[in-house]
């Protein structure tokens, strides 16, 4: 094995295979010892980094420049390893030490991300959002050396058959032509293993297989990849008990986990705040999906399930007690189709369920902009979701008319919902509804928009904002309430 | 169709009898045993009742088929639910290490209902059904048919009238029935061409390269058009109706074709008007979850007296999409197998 200068200090470490490549699967975990100091800082910086990969995220397109810059920025500064080629210019950090700890952070942060199927998903969702960017900027000499190294071997299609498929092969891809027909290859791959090109129909599909050109094999590695750290987190859920004995360990565990959250606005405190009847006069400090709801639910007298869930997890977390929400759903639903017999039957159970009175007694949150622009897209009959992301821009033009916007600025929120950017659209549309120059937040959950709204309406009464700390956390020891400050102010721009 | 000869009261005494006589408990067995190749799995399976009342009960689970007959005979449940094999009995959930009992494979089940075209469809709306719009039935299972088939590659499909307002589709091979809820969710997506909410009103967006799946359903959607959408439900008749179609014109194309009549290539607006007709529409969150509970065929619909019974693919095409209705009254019994 040839050791370059720099790398003879850590000659001995038998883990040093690992780091010759700037990507890796995480298949082996680090078996080194390392201070406690290491950990918590290794963690706590991956940490960051998988939060500004959600937030970059939502922002700006994936890939587009603006996104680039910014990622690369943020794994400079926190000194993980990004671009293959500029790693060998940076002389005071090596790449080894990055790549090292690259390595060892992902271990430890699934320590603490495995207990739950949110924080799993959460997790999961970000690692390999980093992950595509990494791989996606490897040379190809180097993404087909991974392949290797990782085991993925699929067929690949013979001349013969590609010629028989090729009208097909072209028609199923944006970026396949006649030339890359010819000259490239194409995997023939199991359908589920090529979930997300199947999913946005990117791909031939024949008899249950997927026959995947050459440059998109990127998403295949993301499934695998996605799979893999899916059945990790799983196994290593298992083992947690033994960790959490560790009393060292298990107080900065329980910290990363409920850091991501930031503020989720289930705050006990806030129950009974608002009222019903203050509910009209309130509802300027409605964000425009909610506001959209609230239209639809009083014209329809009835919303779906989607619909529901949002509106309703929103008044819970603005302050609406149980027995008023049953009140107010109630007498709105009566108005309509549902008597007062299969509203009991029929839609109590579900608020009931909405407040943790139910089933399993989960105190569901209310849904974050990034879930409610992400997940659970609107169809026929539905009126939940963003609208700057999900309405027609003609529609979302009449609207924003009707709430009075001015037109220079319908034609700037226009633009940059155009541009992806909704949370930032919306902003715009608070700052111009609220006569404000500059919204002193940065926007990311609706009830944020609602206390923000009520803030400026109310004379700006709050010095500043709340932090909201998280039922579990209370429980803290007192020596870690510093770091648990610290963690907290990480993440309170979002 | 009028249903006034059905009598929701009657139901509790006749529906004893149907369970007595009627409900084909053999099959049903040999169909969700699947040849008892898996251990335990018709017994770790979840059935839900939902008896006199709007009782509902969960997790119900049978060791035999006679296990089966003797309790459904003893509840004579009002509707029955299909969901997930676990990895336990279901009814002895509770006595399960939490977070042990898990859902572990269902069939892939696809869930189309008519309530969700009332914005394409002048001749009823939300529960109603008549011959007219039952077209977008048969268009919607030509479709899925072929494509669950041909770009998936599944051959055990089971299509059911639900009993009211649509039908289920049910994937049973066993690399269906192991399909990850992601897996799941791809699939409903590939199949998903109509989207969006109140606020969307041009709800198909097409943009080259259009896919050879697309394509192919096209091709479906165009054989039924002019007869569905032009004669049955006279989308042109009226002027509320033709302004509907026209906003979904691109502005240009309109400008154009009223100066000209001729239109420019690479605008595929023809295709995507014939598609937010007809093309069909899934709801995703039925199709999504391991464990998502779907009516059982041979349920009887309470409101109607239908019973969700199979339709003989054959059958079915070679009547044009043409559909009797049968009532539990007069004791039909409607042949099946599986395709």
């Amino acid at each position: 094995m040839q050791f370059q200068r720099r790398h003879r200090k850590l000659g001995t470490n038998p883990q040093s295979e690992l780091y010759v490549q700037p990507l890796q699967f995480y298949g082996e975990p680090p078996l080194e010892n390392i201070s406690l100091a290491e950990f918590e800082t290794f963690a706590v910086e991956r940490l960051k980094l998988l939060k500004t990969v959600e937030n970059l995220g939502v922002s700006y397109v994936k890939h587009g420049s603006q996104y680039k810059l910014k990622m690369d920025n943020e794994l400079r500064l926190l000194h993980f390893p990004y671009r293959p080629d500029t790693e060998k210019l940076s002389l005071c950090y090596p790449d080894f030490w990055k790549r090292r700890k690259d390595h060892i952070s992902h271990f430890i942060l699934r320590l603490a991300y495995c207990q739950t199927e949110d924080l799993r998903r959460w997790f999961i969702q970000q690692e390999v959002d980093l992950f595509r960017y990494r791989f996606t900027d490897l040379p190809p000499q180097q993404k087909l050396e991974f392949l290797h190294k990782n085991n993925l071997k699929y067929n690949t299609l013979s001349d013969k058959e590609k010629n028989e498929l090729s009208d097909k092969l072209l028609m199923s891809s944006y970026s396949v032509s006649g030339v890359t027909v010819e000259k490239l290859e194409f995997y023939k791959v199991p359908f589920q293993d090529a979930l997300d090109l199947v999913r946005s129909r990117k791909v031939y599909l024949k008899a249950g297989f997927a026959f995947v050109p050459q440059q998109d094999i990127v998403t295949i590695v993301l499934n695998d990849f996605r799979t893999r750290l899916s059945k990790a987190l799983a196994l290593t859920a298992r083992s947690l008990p033994a960790v959490h004995s560790d009393e060292r360990l298990h107080p900065l565990l329980n910290h990363l986990s409920h850091a991501y959250l930031g503020q989720d606005y289930s705050i006990q405190k806030n129950v009974g705040k608002i009222s019903l009847e203050q509910i009209d006069s309130v509802r300027k400090s409605f964000p425009l999906c909610m506001r959209q709801l609230h239209q639809a639910l009083r014209e329809n007298h009835h919303l779906r399930h989607g619909g529901r869930m949002q509106y309703g997890l929103f008044l819970k977390g603005i302050g609406i007690s149980l027995e008023q929400a049953l009140q107010f759903w109630r007498s709105e639903f009566i108005r309509g189709k549902v008597d007062a017999d299969k509203f009991d039957k029929a839609y109590a159970y579900g608020i009931r369920h909405m407040y943790g009175k139910e089933g399993k007694r989960a105190d569901y949150t209310p849904y974050s902009c990034m879930k409610v622009i992400l997940s659970n897209p609107p169809s026929q009959g539905d009126h939940h979701g963003c609208p700057f992301r999900h309405s027609d821009p003609e529609l979302l033009k009449q609207k924003l008319q009707f709430y009075k916007v001015s037109p220079s600025s319908i034609t700037q929120i226009l633009e940059l919902v155009k541009g992806m950017h909704f949370q930032l659209a919306c902003q715009k549309y608070f700052e111009v509804t609220h006569n404000v120059e500059d919204s002193s937040f940065s926007l990311s959950h609706p009830n944020q928009y609602f206390i923000e709204s009520q803030k400026v309406l109310g004379g700006g009464k709050d010095p500043k904002r709340e932090v909201d700390v998280p039922q579990k956390v209370q429980e803290t020891p007192q020596h870690l309430a510093e770091t648990s400050e610290d963690l907290e102010a990480l993440f309170k721009d979002g | 169709m009028s249903y006034s000869d059905y009598d929701p009261a009657c139901l509790p005494d006749l529906l004893p009898l149907y369970y007595r006589r009627l409900f084909p408990f053999s099959q049903y067995y040999r169909w969700l045993n699947y040849g008892g190749v898996q251990k335990n799995y018709f017994q770790n399976r979840e059935f839900s009742f939902t008896l006199k009342d709007d009782i509902y009960v969960r997790y119900q689970s049978f060791s035999t088929q006679n296990e089966l007959e003797k309790e459904m005979q003893k509840m004579n449940p009002y509707k029955i639910d299909i969901g997930a094999v676990y990895s336990h009995r279901p009814n002895q959930h509770n006595t399960v290490k939490s977070g042990s009992f898990q859902a572990l494979e269902k069939e892939l089940v696809f869930d189309i209902d008519m309530t969700d075209y009332d914005d394409v469809r002048t001749c009823c709306s939300a529960a109603d059904i008549c011959s007219k719009c039952w077209t977008l039935m048969t268009i919607a299972i030509h479709i899925l048919d072929r494509a669950l088939r041909e770009d998936f590659g599944f051959q055990h499909l089971l299509w059911v009238y639900s009993g009211r307002r649509g039908v289920h589709c049910w994937v049973c091979d066993e690399a269906a029935r192991k399909l990850s809820a992601a897996g799941r969710s791809a699939v409903a997506e590939y199949l998903s061409l109509v989207k969006g909410g109140e606020e969307t009103v041009k709800k198909v967006v097409l943009t080259d390269p259009i896919h050879p799946f697309i394509s192919a359903s096209l091709e479906v959607v165009e054989k039924y058009f002019l007869e569905y959408a032009v004669q049955e439900q006279d989308i042109l008749g009226r002027k509320e109706c033709v302004d509907k179609v026209l906003a979904l014109v691109p502005e240009d194309i309109l400008f154009f074709l009223k100066s000209q009549g001729t239109v420019k290539k690479g605008q595929h607006f023809e295709k995507e008007i014939m598609l937010q007709y007809c093309y069909p529409r899934l709801d995703v969150n039925v199709s999504k979850g391991v464990n998502h509970l779907l009516k059982s065929p041979f349920s009887v619909h309470p409101k109607t007296g239908d019973y969700a019974l199979n339709e003989q693919k054959g059958e079915l095409l070679r009547k044009s999409g043409k559909f009797s209705f049968f009532k539990l009254k007069h004791f039909f019994f409607f042949f099946f197998s599986f395709c």
